[in-house]
């Protein structure tokens, strides 16, 4: 029986089971062991109670008064806008050092190397910790902020901006603007089809900035621009009114962005370059300009090749926000796996749920670009 | 101009030389950077760029540093002050070991580096027999350097280790030890038996889910939780476990990739020829695969490298940390982008040199078609 390489693995893998439930049998009953010998309370309940610590930004409302099941939502929530506005700063910054990185022009180049090879042979953290502590702090204070048209002042409080202010009749404006995104699509599809029959070609894209820019404009002029804004002004020593980016949150971006962008700057080198010429030479042979060759044959073909490491690109990003936590930027682990832990004690449970949820962001983001990845992989016959 | 003309049988025309635009330094000027309008102005604007970065770097880091003296009062603020990494030096480098047990960690650094360049010199002999001493007699030897306790040998506790020192031992180990978990692994999630392979999957993807700072947390508060009691361990080697398991999972990612290139045709031959699974995959399967993925292996490794910073989170001082509680001591406040500056060049230096390590490897390796 012993040879039957049946039985064998059924063996094996009674044994490794066995194993293992062995092993989590062993290490559950000593954490419950000595979390009753600590008297720290378990189950999930403390999330229904009074958090007491106040948070510095947030994007929904907060106070001191509310429950830990709220700071855990404030918290996901500033590590989704840092992850989410880092992934698209850094692809835009990769997208065009990895085409300087190209440029047959030698000095573009050079310094789309130098950029690579710099920033990401250096520790992210290090990158933060320069950003915040050296930069962004360093900064002048608000009396001497750095200005910029009147409405924009950095200063070592962050970055103040005019906040907009939505009166009444805004709302035709965004409708008008939703209208234009559909009717473009529906244009779109009208003009695809009638080149698929006719071959005729159509200027969807000037049609589409027209309407885009058009209706909405449109309707602000028929509502009188129910639009203002609403100026940071100097008050003593610090800026009132008006909207601030915290320095926090300013470098944690930067830095985040910065040093992906040079990770994808060298993918979307290696997809450009793994289109072979003959493909540039057939499209400029069936008589296409650059600008159609490089959005009809190259890109589509290069996306492939970028799509697969791209997506683990913008999972590291995501999981990189969490060193925000170095510099005190209120993410899920500072808020969360920090402070609420120091508080309620509660580590197991605190700590699975907040590796349970950045195991779920990997998983929707790997879902949604597996999903982007089929829709441009190579339909073969 | 008529007369001037001259009338060649074919064949004997004389090579005349190429116009002076394409040849020489105004040819390569010409066609690298000048040789459209937008070429021009690209050109001139990258030119800015350099003329607006690099005087002030330089001015800043080599012209108005000081470089003489040993107390803050040696520097004059107008350019970067090496003076301060030289007076913290020692603590970059070693953290708080104490200054007369020195040696021991300078004799492990000289073995490894030796044990390191006789393994990547190629014209070196006994090969095998260095590297089997680097991979299992030198850890133990330098357990025992480091640590002490033994043979003589004061015992340094682990709080007291730091500064690059710390940051090597931790990648180091981390690689070392999450090289054979991550073959395990990695044979468990292409394994037929579905138990292995659901585990081996939900460890890997696991790990790899999560951001290295909670496991480090896990590390740290969780451990403690899951031990018998009375049972602790050191920080330190709670960190360990932590960044080991982490790497172990993205390094079976790699092996896997590895043996998944190698052919079909090599499992079945080593089938045909009798071979257990363990000698298959001993002597035929993973001697290609691993060799297929040392560039693998070794970008692994510098993430690792960079990733280690991230201890100073737990409290560990690192190399990062030192320089962090160095510029954050009274006496020399305001210099911390000297410690910036000086830890990015050091990091710098390791991981640029990792990696071309790495490129260079790949060229030698790609022995295909």
């Amino acid at each position: 029986m012993w040879n039957d390489p049946h039985y064998r693995a059924l063996f094996f893998q009674i044994l490794v089971l066995g194993a293992v439930i062995l092993a989590g049998v062993f290490l559950v009953n000593n954490t419950i062991s000595n979390l009753e010998r600590q008297g720290i309370a378990s189950g999930f309940s403390f999330l229904d109670k009074t958090a007491g610590f106040s948070i510095g930004e947030s994007l929904i409302e907060y106070s001191e008064e509310d429950t830990y099941g709220r700071t855990f939502m404030v918290g996901l929530l500033n590590t989704m806008l840092v992850a989410f506005i880092g992934c698209i700063l850094a692809t835009i910054l990769g997208f065009i050092v990895g085409i300087a990185r190209l440029s047959r022009n030698w000095m573009v180049s050079r310094i789309a190397t130098v950029y690579i090879e710099t920033l990401r042979n250096i520790p992210l953290l290090l990158q933060i910790f320069f950003w915040y502590f050296a930069v962004l702090r360093a900064l002048p204070s608000p009396r001497e902020s750095a200005t910029f048209g009147e409405s924009f002042f950095l200063n070592n409080r962050g970055l103040s901006y005019p906040r907009p202010l939505y009166e009444d009749g805004f709302s035709l404006v965004v409708w008008a603007f939703i209208a234009a995104i559909a009717a473009i699509v529906i244009i779109a599809r009208w003009a695809r089809k009638r080149q698929d029959a006719t071959g005729q070609q159509f200027h969807t894209f000037y049609v589409g900035l027209g309407l885009i820019i058009g209706l909405p404009l449109l309707a602000a002029i028929v509502t009188g621009f129910p639009l203002s804004w609403e100026y940071p002004v100097l008050k003593g020593f610090n800026f009132q009114g008006g909207k601030v980016m915290s320095p926090e949150f300013v470098s944690l971006v930067l830095a985040l962005s910065t040093y992906t962008a040079s990770f994808i700057a060298e993918i979307v080198r290696a997809g450009i370059m793994a289109v072979s010429h003959g493909q540039t030479e057939a499209a400029f042979s069936l008589g296409l300009q650059r600008g159609p060759t490089l959005r009809l044959v190259i890109i589509p073909q290069a996306l492939r090749v970028i799509i697969p490491p791209l997506t683990s690109q913008y999972l590291n990003l995501t999981k990189n926000s969490s060193l925000a936590a170095a510099i005190a930027y209120p993410d899920l682990v500072l808020v969360f796996a920090g402070t609420a832990l120091m508080q309620t004690g509660q580590a197991v449970e605190i700590l699975s749920m907040t590796m349970a949820i950045y195991l779920l962001l990997s998983l929707l983001i790997s879902a949604f670009m597996n999903w982007y990845n089929k829709k441009m992989a190579l339909v073969e016959r | 101009m008529a007369e001037q003309t001259q009338n060649y049988a074919p064949g004997a025309h004389p090579d005349l030389p190429p116009p002076r635009s394409e040849v020489g330094v105004i040819g390569w000027l010409y066609k690298n950077l000048f040789s459209t309008p937008l070429n021009t102005v690209l050109t001139l604007a990258s030119l800015y760029i350099v003329y607006l970065l690099v005087p002030p770097v330089i001015n800043w880091a080599i012209l108005d540093a000081d470089w003489i003296g040993d107390t803050r009062e040696a520097c004059s603020r107008e350019g970067a002050c090496w003076v301060f990494i030289k007076v913290w030096f020692k603590q970059l480098m070693y953290g708080r070991y104490p200054v007369e047990e020195l040696w021991r960690i300078n004799l492990a650094y000289i073995i490894g580096v030796a044990g390191i360049a006789a393994l990547l010199i190629p014209s070196v002999p006994y090969k095998s027999y260095i590297g089997a001493f680097m991979l299992f007699i030198f850890p133990i030897v330098a357990y025992f350097l480091f640590v002490g306790d033994s043979f003589g040998l004061m015992w340094v506790e682990t709080p007291l280790w730091g500064g690059l020192f710390l940051t090597l031992v931790i990648a180091i180990t981390g690689i070392v030890a999450s090289l054979p978990i991550g073959i395990v692994l990695a044979l468990g999630r292409r394994s037929q038996m579905p138990v292995v392979k659901a585990l081996c999957i939900a460890f890997i993807e696991l790990w790899r889910g999560v951001p290295l700072i909670t496991v480090l947390f896990m590390a740290s508060v969780m451990f403690p939780l899951f031990m018998p009691e009375g049972m602790t361990f050191d920080k330190l080697l709670r960190a360990l476990i932590g960044v080991m398991l982490f790497s172990a999972a993205y390094m079976a990612e790699v092996i896997r990739g590895g043996l998944q290139a190698i052919p079909k045709g090599q499992y079945e031959a080593a089938e045909a020829l009798g071979l257990s699974f363990w000698k298959m995959m001993g002597l035929i399967i993973l001697p290609q695969a691993l060799k297929l993925v040392i560039p693998g292996i070794v970008n692994t490794f510098i993430g690792l490298f960079k990733d280690t910073t991230l201890v100073l989170i737990i409290g560990l001082f690192d190399f990062l940390g030192m320089s962090q509680l160095a510029s954050t001591n009274p006496n020399w406040l305001g210099f911390s982008v000297e410690g910036y500056a000086f830890c990015a060049f050091v990091f710098w230096c390791f991981c640029f040199g990792m990696s071309r390590y790495s490129m260079h490897l790949e060229k030698e390796l790609h022995t295909g078609h």
